[in-house]
Order: C-alpha cells, then structure tokens, then sequence
C-alpha cells in the first residue's frame, strides 16, 4: 500500500468505485437494444437490486476505512474516505430513484403504504434520511460551520450502515451466502471498533 | 340386491353439488375452446380463466426464471444448475391411507392418462406472475389410481432429497429442513383445475421447472405447485408445508391467492407480469383466487380466508 502514492490511490479508487456503473450502463444499452438481454425477466427489479447491493457493498467499505487505516496502516485511505461515502452514497440515490420511479412508477398511495406497513422499507428510508444528512454536510464549509457537531452528526454511520444490512438481510426470503458476509463484515467492523475504544480507555487510565 | 352404504364411500370422492356442476360448466367450456382452437392431432388444450389481455409469456423467461430453491436461490440459478439432476429412472412412493401403496416406477404411474395442455395463470407469492402453456395430467386421475380411503383427508408430496445433485441443498446457509413438502386437502387435489405437468409448451418438462413432474394448482401461490416428486402420502391430517414450518406468519396451508391479504412484508394487491421492460414493470392488479375464483371459491366457503391465509 505505501508503494502506492496519494495520486495513483486515488485514481484507483475512481476507477474501482465507478466500474459497477460503468457495468450497469452496458447491461442497460443492452436492455434498450433488446428487451430482457441485458437485464433478464424484470429489468427494473434487476436494476434496483444491483444498485441496492453495490450500495451496500461501498457503504461497507466507507465503514471500514477507519478500521483498515488503524490495522493495516493504511493512512492514505483515510483522506479518500469521502470520496467512498459520497460514491456509496451516489448508488445509494440511483437506488432509491430507480424504486420510487421505474419500480413504483411514483405511485405515491403505494409509495406512502410501503413506508407504513413495509417494515423492511421504513428501515431502508431511516437509512437513507442519515445518509443523506451525511452527504449534504460533507463539504469543507459545512465541517467549519457544524465544528464539533460535525463529528456528532456524522457518527449517524453507526445508524445507517446497520440499517442497510437489516434492510436487505429483512427482504430475503431464505438466508444465503451473500448476506451472511455483509453481516459478518458488518459485525466484524463493530467489534473492531468496540476493541479500539475500549483499549483507549485503556490507555488514558 | 345389493346396495352400497354409503360409508364405503370415502368421503374425499364426495363432490358437493355446486363444485359438480361447476366442473360440467368447466368441461363445456373446455370441449368449446377445444373445438374451436382448431388444434385437431395435437393435445387438447384448455384455456382456463385467463383474461383478455393475458399474453402466454415467452419460453425462454418461464424455463430460466425460477425458483426451485434445491438448485440455488437466485432466479437462474436453476436453469444453471439443475442440468446434474437424474430423472430416469424415477420412483415415487405411495404411503398412507391407500389401498394401493409402495414404490412405483414414474412411467406407470402416467401411462394410460390422458396428457392435455392447460394455458395457466401463474402467480408468485412474491408478486410476479406470468402465463404458461403446461402439458398435464388431471392431478385426481393420478391419486385415484392408488385409491385412497375414507381417510384420506389431505395429500402431501414430497420433492426429491438428493443433495449431490441439487446443489441448493447442500447450502450452508439455507434455512431449510429438506426435503421440500407441500400439501392439499383432498377436495382441491380432485378439483378439476389440479394437474399433475410432465411438459411445457408442448415439450417436456425441462428440469428447472421441476422434471419429470411437477404440481400445478392455478388458484394458489406458485410455491404450493411442488417440482421434481418422489413421495405421495395420504394423510388423516393436515401436513406442515415448508414455507409454512419456516415462517408460519408469513406463508400458510392454503396460499390460496388473494389480493385482499397482504404478506407481511409486501402487497399482494398487485403483480408484475413477466416479461416487464426497464421504464414498465408491467403491474396488473391481483384477481382472487388468481382468477379462478368462479371454479374454485366454493372450496373455501365460510373459512375466514384472513385466517387460513
């Protein structure tokens, strides 16, 4: 990782973050030119589940900045962090859009019904509403403005990164290999963080 | 003279009334469609409660988007995956309460029935649904065969356990107690709508959607038309289905389709019918009953369907 200067890291990252749009823009050219190729018997539902899950997948990653800079010594990815937050987040939004406009087509009667009586939903919105927060305040004026809430405010990841598992692992029908990684990952960098600050506390007494 | 009593009679052939003249109605609706599809040679086909504007969904979307969880969990996992199963030489034991009971070869137990397509819809307790042209066997000519006794109150069957093959059941993850189980009480296993399938669009049935054959109740969500059979137990009592044993709140015995009675987690107002495209998911309200609620709601009269859901 040191070998890797500040400049190639980054160009790694918007080349690493960006490849499953750039994916999805060809399974979508696909889908226009022919119907269900690109994109099999429900393209909109493909379409919001490869999103959710990419969603998912970089909002771990953003989680496990902290964790990796701490354990593996990997200090140049704590600069990037909101580089990844603000890429989780922009697949987070495609998510939420392709659900409210290509999969509910904004039937808002329906799309009021799933936020009461859709539980697994309700979550998947609190989740959002924090990272949304999170995303608006993200700029360097914003941190000069908020001053120590900025940090309060933005501990809102330990919220919405545990509501998106619970989102996705709540819709699944029968357990599967997939969702129990992003659990265990998810675990795993709870328990990291848990160790790190009860050996702080360690330290100061 | 010698007359029957009327206990010889096992209560499961007793047909109310109403259900009886349904099924002439049926039939003669059949016999016309018949004759007038001008489908003379080929297998009869019936074209049972389907609307205006219900399309039969193209074959390459019913034959490689499934959900036959022994081959994995994904829609294409089992068009991917259930090419390993072995459906020659296939047994089926019968047990329970039937005179005729033990092991019998698949192909005896199908020959001399009659094979006739059904234009079915189908609707997924996941809310999708398409329409698909099954070649079947009447479910009730199958069962009679083993004639089963006044005991018989339900039916349950069982899927093949043969985890080398179906690589879903050897899933670490999987809560599932397998072999996968389902159920009818017997009335509904003789309604005329119930079929055993052994093709589709005239061929035969590919493995994915449950080779060498599969059930097809129309009026219910598709995970009660159990696939790929082995076993076929008469039961005095109501079995526990799978989806049933692993979230009884969410699916239950009957899974008779109802738009009125949401699963917990989503509507079932509404379903989007295959094939959709990415701008339209191609929604269409859900029918009781799928549809076929003239044929079969009799079955149901006076059971508080919030409850038996």
């Amino acid at each position: 990782m040191a070998a890797v200067g500040a400049r190639q890291l980054k160009t790694l990252l918007w080349v690493g973050l960006s490849t499953p749009l750039v994916w999805l823009l060809v399974l979508i050219a696909m889908e226009l030119r022919q119907q269900n190729s690109g994109l099999g018997a429900q393209p909109s539902e493909a379409l919001l589940h490869y999103l959710g899950e990419w969603a998912l997948i970089l909002l771990l990653f953003a989680f496990a900045v902290s964790p990796l800079r701490r354990r593996m010594g990997w200090p140049g990815l704590g600069q990037n962090r909101r580089l990844i937050g603000l890429f989780a987040f922009a697949y987070v939004v495609l998510h939420v859009l392709t659900y409210a406009g290509l999969y509910v087509q904004f039937q808002l009667a329906e799309l009021v019904d799933d936020f009461v009586h859709r539980p697994y939903i309700t979550v998947g919105i609190a989740a959002f509403l924090a990272l949304l927060l999170m995303a608006v305040t993200s700029t360097q004026g914003w941190r000069r403005r908020l001053q120590k809430n900025w940090r309060r405010l933005h501990q809102l990841i330990y919220v919405a990164v545990p509501l998106t598992v619970v989102h996705l692992l709540w819709l699944r029908k029968d357990s599967t290999l997939d969702a129990a990684i992003y659990l265990l990952v998810l675990i795993v960098l709870l328990v990291e963080r848990a160790v790190f600050y009860w050996q702080q506390r360690q330290v100061k007494s | 003279m010698l007359i029957r009593k009327p206990s010889d009679i096992p209560g499961s052939e007793i047909t109310p009334e109403t259900i009886y003249k349904q099924r002439r109605k049926f039939m003669g609706q059949s016999v016309a469609l018949i004759a007038g599809s001008g489908l003379a040679g080929r297998a009869p086909s019936v074209q049972a409660g389907l609307q205006k504007d219900d399309d039969i969904t193209p074959e390459q979307i019913v034959t490689q988007y499934n959900n036959f969880y022994e081959f994995g969990t994904d829609k294409s996992d089992p068009y991917a995956n259930a090419g390993a199963l072995t459906t020659d030489p296939w047994t089926v034991s019968v047990s329970g309460e039937a005179k005729k009971t033990g092991d019998f070869a698949f192909e005896d137990i199908i020959k001399g029935l009659t094979q006739e397509e059904r234009i079915y819809r189908f609707r997924c307790v996941e809310a999708w649904s398409m329409v698909v042209p099954w070649m079947g066997i009447s479910l009730k000519d199958v069962l009679q065969q083993f004639e089963p006794t006044g005991d018989a109150k339900y039916v349950v069957f069982k899927t093949l356990y043969r985890p080398e093959e179906m690589v879903g059941q050897r899933s670490f993850f999987s809560s599932i107690d397998w072999p996968y189980v389902e159920g009818l009480r017997m009335d509904e296993a003789y309604h005329p709508l119930s079929i055993m399938v052994t093709g589709l669009y005239g061929k035969e049935l590919p493995n994915q959607n449950g080779a060498p054959w599969r059930l097809m109740v129309p009026w219910k969500y598709g995970f009660k038309s159990i696939k790929s059979i082995v076993s076929i137990h008469f039961s005095k009592r109501q079995p526990v289905n799978t989806w049933q044993a692993l979230a009884a709140h969410e699916y239950g015995f009957y899974a008779n389709v109802n738009p009125a009675v949401d699963h917990p987690r989503w509507s079932q107002a509404s379903e989007r019918r295959l094939p959709s495209s990415i701008f339209n998911p191609n929604r269409r309200p859900t029918l009781p009953f799928n549809g076929y609620a003239e044929e079969v709601a009799d079955l149901y009269r006076g059971m508080d369907l919030r409850k038996f859901y």
